[in-house]
């Protein structure tokens, strides 16, 4: 039946104000809805404003334009029955279990008796019992985000948010979370009707979620939604659950079909002055290039499968892929990364042979290498500070952004040895490249 | 349900009377007792000037302790309420925080000895003839030198709380009321009690100075150790000196025992970050009052009477950072504010520059900078000298930990100790051998204050991770090196934060230390310590004001040009993590 949904999302867009007063979009165009028993997933990688929605939905910051109506109700402030997990699980480092459960029943001013028995009832479903009295900090991350889960059912929410709820956890630990978390919920023992979780670990999606929606960052915009109709419990093994991974992959590295407006179409894209370079450290890079040109993969690999075998999730192992990319070793698409001929050059070869080669790719194809090289050298002295760098770059993206690329570009600039930074001046310079 | 069933929260299950019950009983009857005793005096006349009111009989002794204590708990009690209501509002509105602040960091460089003088007047007006607005006075001036940095730790405090605990603490809508004392108090718990004992140090040095001050024609003598001592040196009385100081050393030992140790103890649960091995500190006092039942009876109601204040408040809206101000109505109002402040800070000053110059030329304005530039060069060649005895000393005792664990604990001791009770014996001897009072006196400045210097090298010589002393030996670093590239730049962050307190202490200190009575002898040095002594002696509030301002200015110029570099160098620089 048509009734309203228990989340209702129209146009959003977020921006934050830049301190020279532009402002910097953070989400654009953001439609969703959300159906009574229907988890949600949000997939992107870090920056791409999931949880700046999911933060946005909880009434913790308010939109720019759009509407958030939460049954029928327009959001202006943390409603009743929108209750969230964190991923660092904030709880109160100096409240037990309990007092940590009984806290939202509190600020709802119930009667003592009924808080006590609702937060009782709340850990033992979580599997907390035994562990009332205990301070978080006696608890292993497992059992805190047990803690949680619990003070945020307790609320008895329609709706429970999680921000990347599981991704302080070891693999170990997560795994039995989730686990726990879909039986006591496909068995219909939460108090809750729709679950939104952020997340950028495709797997988990896959594994939780009814439909997901793939985040894009630059503004954070939905690029696709896809619905994932295995039933539940789902096997990570079970053929459909890897192609659909393949598909998000491949989803996720997909080039954008047309090029916004004002912007150049580049086979390697990401490399002019005003982009955000990622913290990526040389050795990463190293590494990655070594593993892809290493059989069995001999300089084409698929993107789920070496994330699995080197560990890494896809926030950690995308920007050391881009990198590479920028950097025309490899080229990332359809969900595969391959090697070009220099990045098969790169890892076969000594220390030396690498350096130079990295240097000659760094100068040629990043813009900002470039151009520090270039003012460091038009300079008598060979010495340029921190500043002058960091106020151009501050006219593409916010501060913390500036100050992100040009760690990155001065990690990789020190590797490739065509400059030097003196943190300690926050000068750049020729000295001993 | 769970197999068993907890007690209902803070009621122990024993229902018998245990001998903690006991201690407690006896604690609270002391405490009561204390009280009615030392507020019993405060209604009465002020004695006729010239009338005995202090008796040089060790046997009164532990009523003037008492009444002295009495002042400091006050004072206490105050600065707490001041921290919560400024510190707060400070960190709750932007446009307060730009004021607030500045005001803060100038009011920490105001020698507290000049609170003094300029509100000693005012006070004795509020509540003329009687003791009370003497002990206005004194109270006042204590707090003056407990409030402020009080105030600035609670302020980062609430300005540091983690931002996830913050969005928890709005998606389960609790009420600012609850948010502050669920969230923001306990986080600042720990940064403020250590605060306070820091106050509580500075304390006493000043409660020995204000219960005995006189103002031009204005004298105050309040029953107190601090007049004791004064009535001491004015008889040349070494004995009593003596008493004086054992009843200090007790009262002290009292406070730590009955107040503070319980207070760490208790707010160790507070502490954000834990570090795994630390043995959490313990008090036998909180263990008595954790494990009486008397107690817990006493206050699981006043427990549900705190909670029920929580459901006062109405509904959450928006945090407060989310709502921009924007538009022109706002552009205006921030106008309008900054003219304001700009136009109070002028008038202000102009009033300052006109009443100091009614009476003082200009020339002594100079005369006046170059006595601080005199107590200047005292206070850094004091620093220098204490650093090179204390850095080396401390950084022994911290490696090894159970020196450490003998010496840390003697160390505050001394910093909370009153220097200014052992001036009488320093001044006795400078008397006796006749040395020049230039250069001897000087080193009173810093007699309180180099322990600041030393407890907390000790502290950071214990924190230098064994794996950075290991590859030291394993290196084969020794000697100088050693102390260049290991030890040094480990406790450099520890000693900044030492060399500042103590500093700051020494500026405070050098109105008493830089001149100095015995019986009918007087001793004076060269500098703006002296300056503002005999100033206020004279009651004359033109070079009073004059002497402040140019030891706030001092203060605050080497605060900002010398050691705030320092500092932020120590912290990026060599801090661990």
């Amino acid at each position: 039946m048509a009734t309203t949904p228990l989340l209702d999302i129209r146009g959003i867009r977020k921006s934050f104000r830049r301190p020279d007063g532009g402002e910097l979009l953070v989400l654009d165009g953001i439609d969703l809805t959300l159906a009574e028993g229907e988890i949600v997933g949000l997939l992107g990688r870090s920056g791409s404003g999931k949880s700046t929605l999911l933060r946005l939905i909880a009434g913790l910051s308010a939109p720019a334009a759009g509407s958030i109506s939460y049954l029928g109700q327009t959001v202006t402030a943390p409603p009743r029955g929108i209750a969230m997990v964190f991923q660092g699980f904030a709880l109160f480092p100096w409240l037990t279990v309990l007092e940590n459960v009984q806290l939202g029943l509190e600020a709802l001013g119930l009667p003592p008796d009924e808080i006590r028995s609702r937060a009782i009832a709340a850990i033992d479903l979580i599997g907390l019992d035994g562990f009332e009295s205990a301070y978080p900090r006696e608890l292993s991350g497992g059992m805190r985000q047990r803690v949680g889960f619990a003070r945020a059912l307790v609320v008895h929410p329609n709706i429970l948010l999680m921000d990347e709820p599981f991704s302080a956890l070891d693999v170990l630990t997560a795994e039995t979370l989730r686990t726990d978390f879909l039986d006591l919920w496909s068995e219909g023992q939460l108090p809750i009707k729709g679950v939104i979780l952020v997340t950028h670990n495709i797997e988990e999606a896959v594994l939780m979620c009814d439909r997901i929606l793939v985040f894009g960052s630059n503004p954070g915009r939905i690029l696709k939604e896809i619905t994932v109709e295995l039933p539940h419990p789902r096997a990570r093994l079970d053929p459909n659950f890897r192609d659909l991974v393949e598909r998000i992959y491949v989803e996720m590295t997909a080039r954008p079909d047309a090029a916004p407006a004002g912007k150049r179409l580049e086979r390697f894209p990401g490399a002019g002055i005003g982009s955000i370079l990622p913290p990526v450290s040389s050795n990463l890079l190293a590494g990655l290039l070594e593993a892809v040109a290493a059989p069995p993969y001999d300089g084409k690999a698929d993107l789920p499968v070496i994330a699995a075998s080197l560990h890494m999730e896809i926030d950690d192992l995308f920007p050391v892929a881009e990198t590479l990319q920028m950097l025309r070793f490899a080229e990332v698409a359809g969900g595969d990364i391959s090697l070009t001929a220099e990045g098969r050059h790169f890892a076969g070869s000594g220390t030396d042979e690498r350096k130079r080669l990295f240097a000659q790719h760094l100068l040629s194809y990043v813009a900002l290498a470039a151009h520090i090289r270039r003012v460091l050298d038009a300079r008598p002295n060979h010495r340029a500070p921190w500043s002058r760098f960091a106020d151009e770059l501050e006219d593409h993206m916010s501060p913390d952004a500036a100050d992100q690329t040009l760690r990155a570009i001065i990690g990789l600039g020190r590797y490739a040895e065509v400059f030097a930074y003196d943190d300690h001046a926050h000068v750049f310079s020729l000295d001993n490249p | 349900m769970t197999a068993f069933s907890l007690p209902p929260s803070g009621v122990s299950r024993r229902s018998a009377f245990s001998l903690w019950d006991l201690v407690v009983v006896l604690l609270v009857l002391g405490v009561l007792v204390f009280l009615a005793e030392a507020s019993r005096g405060l209604m009465q006349p002020l004695p006729e000037p010239g009338a005995e009111v202090i008796s040089l009989d060790p046997s009164a002794l532990p009523e003037y302790a008492l009444r002295t204590s009495l002042r400091m708990l006050a004072a206490m009690v105050l600065s707490l309420l001041f921290t919560f209501t400024y510190a707060t509002w400070a960190a709750k509105s932007q446009r307060a925080e730009q004021v607030l602040i500045p005001l803060l960091d100038i009011l920490q460089s105001v020698p507290i000895l000049g609170f003094i003088s300029v509100t000693a007047v005012f006070f004795m007006s509020l509540a003329p003839g009687r003791v009370l607005g003497a002990e206005f006075a004194a109270i006042f001036a204590i707090f003056t030198s407990q409030a402020w940095n009080m105030a600035f730790s609670f302020y980062q405090s609430l300005r540091t709380v983690p931002r996830e605990l913050v969005e928890a603490s709005h998606s389960f809508r609790l009420s600012p009321w609850m948010r502050f004392w669920k969230l923001e108090a306990p986080f600042a718990m720990p940064a403020l009690i250590w605060n306070m004992m820091m106050s509580m140090s500075g304390g006493w040095f000043f409660v020995v100075a204000s219960e005995a001050i006189s103002v031009g024609d204005t004298t105050v003598t309040l029953p107190g150790i601090g007049s004791y001592i004064a009535l001491a040196i004015a008889q040349r009385d070494l004995g009593a000196i003596g008493w004086a100081i054992a009843t200090m050393l007790v009262v002290i030992l009292i406070y730590d025992q009955l107040l503070f140790r319980p207070l760490v103890a208790w707010a160790d649960r507070f502490r954000f970050e834990q570090e795994a091995g630390v043995a959490p500190p313990r008090s036998w006092v909180l263990n008595a009052l954790r494990r009486s039942w008397l107690l817990s009876l006493a206050v699981v109601p006043l427990g549900t009477a705190w909670r029920w204040t929580y459901r006062m408040e109405g509904a959450p809206t928006y945090p407060a950072p989310i709502i921009a101000r924007e538009g022109k109505a706002a552009a205006w109002a921030d106008r309008f504010w900054y003219t304001t402040i700009t136009l109070v800070c002028l008038l202000a000053l102009w009033k300052i520059i006109a009443f100091v110059l009614e009476d003082v030329t200009p020339a002594e304005v100079g005369t006046a900078v170059l006595f601080g530039l005199a107590t200047m060069v005292r206070v850094f060649v004091l620093i220098a000298l204490a650093s090179i005895i204390w850095v080396p000393v401390g950084v022994w005792l911290g490696l090894r930990p159970e020196a450490a664990r003998i010496a840390q604990p003697i160390a505050q001791f001394m910093a909370a100790f009153p220097a200014n009770l052992l001036f009488p014996l320093a001044v006795s001897a400078i008397v006796v051998l006749r040395l020049d009072p230039d250069i001897w006196l000087s080193p009173l400045m810093i007699l309180g204050t180099q322990w600041y210097i030393l407890f907390n090298v000790i502290a950071g010589a214990s924190t230098i991770p064994s794996e950075l002393r290991d590859i030291g030996t394993n290196l084969h670093v020794r000697g100088w090196l050693w102390w260049k590239r290991i030890a040094l730049p480990a406790v450099f962050p520890f000693y900044m934060t030492g060399a500042i307190t103590a500093s700051g202490g020494s500026w405070n200190a050098s109105i008493v230390a830089e001149i100095a009575t015995w019986g009918d002898t007087t001793l004076k040095a060269h500098g703006l310590g002296a300056y503002i002594a005999e100033a206020t002696e004279g009651g004359d509030f033109h070079r009073i004001v004059l002497g402040i301002a140019v030891m706030s200015a001092f203060v605050v110029v080497i605060n900002r040009a010398f050691w705030r570099p320092l500092y932020a160098l120590a912290e990026r620089k060599f801090r661990f993590g």
